[in-house]
């Protein structure tokens, strides 16, 4: 005899099955999203649905913001004019200054047959909100692929470098800071333009200086600068200051410690350096890079492609 | 129930930071963790894997990361729901504690795994806000159904 169930017993497949199907195709999704990129389009869609409903969620702050901007103070608006007047009148000077030297350096690169640096186009962005990830240092900010952003981009404020666009949805955009654990930037030290890679450090909000030789030329005080040979970020923006050098003969390298010189917590505005400098690097640097190949690392690719164009 | 869980995940997306953000209770999750109790049959593993997806790309995590912790989390409280049904709320609510820490251990585990520093066990706090907010909750969500005794 068959028994079957009364049809208001079924429920479909037990809750062991539904968890382990769910479960593992979260799995696949996660390895999918770690080692490739196959994600992005399913990404994205997900994003055109989530931004919105992020946005709305954040409008009660917005409006908090905009009510109190509305009633500052006439004493401490007039302080503020008068205050950008007189920074406005020393960037004037500065930029006089600056004008001729770009002349100057055109000249001179021009005799020397280098290439020709491009202008950077900057866009201005809004942080709509800080990470909600306790573990990684990111930010999100209001402009996307929509309006010309793309990962990889290099993100700055007034002072220096802040990050590099990670993500970029079409309406919003995922910007992973310095200071976050492993990312890598490529910098200088302006005192003797030794060059370096800064780390993330992750929890504390410094920079690390990877693979520095003990007898190093670092001094604490020493202002660390974008090199631009990853072709990547702009060459010579501010990135940090040295604070910190310790060195143990017990380990094979300098611990320099760096921090860094942009603010991300003090503004609302940051800017995205929307000019690909990646694509005009790697269309002078193809005939050079085919030689030397072997040397490529998945790590230092980036910093390899410059060098050779540089040379 | 969609509202509910519409206005949790409203809650989760609220610009949280700092040492607000650790003390955030996972909203979206003690909902999904309070229908996965009261209405096993209408509450699936699909629709807090789905609630996941949506929180792992507003956050900019690994994608899977939340989907895979709140399927487990109600994945528990389902097989769970009976017994936790018996119990007063606040015996409850260190039932939800257990299940809110399975939660975050999982998530803790994913991101361990990727190579990231463990922050310390404030991270944990997230959980005993969300089960504290368990007896205000059960009973905010259960008005709409009491239904006032007729008078003859």
């Amino acid at each position: 005899m068959d028994h079957q169930s009364p049809p208001f017993f079924k429920r479909g497949p037990s809750p062991l099955a539904r968890f382990a199907f769910f479960a593992s195709l979260s799995v696949v999704l996660m390895v999918a999203d770690a080692y490739q990129s196959y994600l992005g389009v399913l990404r994205q869609a997900v994003a055109v649905v989530v931004t919105p409903l992020q946005r709305l969620a954040n409008s009660p702050s917005v409006l908090g913001d905009r009510i109190s901007e509305f009633f500052i103070s006439q004493a401490f608006l007039q302080k503020e004019n008068s205050r950008l007047q007189q920074q406005e009148l020393q960037h004037a000077a500065q930029l006089q200054g600056y004008q001729a030297m770009q002349a100057e350096n055109a000249y001179l690169r021009k005799l020397l047959e280098a290439r020709k640096q491009s202008d950077q186009t900057l866009l201005m962005t809004e942080i709509l909100y800080a990470g909600r990830d306790p573990f990684a240092h990111k930010i999100i900010v209001d402009k996307g692929t929509t309006h010309g952003i793309s990962a990889g981009q290099p993100v700055v404020d007034d002072v220096g470098v802040i990050g590099q666009v990670t993500r970029a949805y079409p309406f919003s955009s995922e910007v992973t800071l310095l200071t976050d654990k492993d990312q890598a930037i490529p910098i200088e030290i302006v005192r003797n333009g030794m060059r370096a890679i800064a780390f993330g450090q992750g929890q504390d909000g410094t920079l690390g200086l990877a693979f520095m030789p003990m007898n190093a030329d670092v001094q604490p005080g020493d202002t660390v600068v974008t090199s631009g040979i990853d072709g990547v970020y702009p060459p010579g923006l501010p990135v940090a200051v040295v604070s910190k050098i310790e060195r143990n003969a017990a380990v094979a390298f300098a611990r320099i410690v760096c921090t860094p010189s942009a603010g991300v917590g003090l503004h609302k505005q940051v800017l995205i350096v929307t000019s690909d400098r990646r694509k005009e690097y790697e269309v002078q640097a193809a005939p050079l890079l085919a030689a030397p190949a072997k040397v490529e690392t998945a790590k230092g690719k980036g910093k390899r492609k410059g060098e050779s164009a540089r040379q | 129930m969609a509202l509910t869980l519409f206005v949790g995940l409203m809650l989760n997306l609220l610009p949280w930071s700092g040492a607000a953000l650790l003390l955030r209770p996972d909203f979206l999750a003690i909902t999904l963790l309070f229908w996965s109790i009261r209405e096993p049959l209408r509450m699936g593993i699909g629709v807090a894997w789905g609630m996941g997806l949506m929180v792992d790309v507003a956050d900019g995590v690994l994608f899977g990361q939340n989907a895979l912790a709140y399927s487990l989390a109600v994945f528990i409280a389902l097989l769970l729901h009976r017994r936790i049904l018996m119990f007063t709320p606040w015996q409850q609510t260190f039932y939800v504690l257990l299940l809110l820490l399975a939660l975050q251990a999982m998530t803790l585990l994913i991101r361990l795994s990727t190579g990231v520093d463990f922050i310390g066990m404030g991270y944990f706090a997230a959980s005993v806000s969300g089960a504290l907010l368990w007896p205000l909750l059960t009973l905010l969500l259960q008005l709409p159904q009491k239904v006032e005794p007729k008078r003859d």
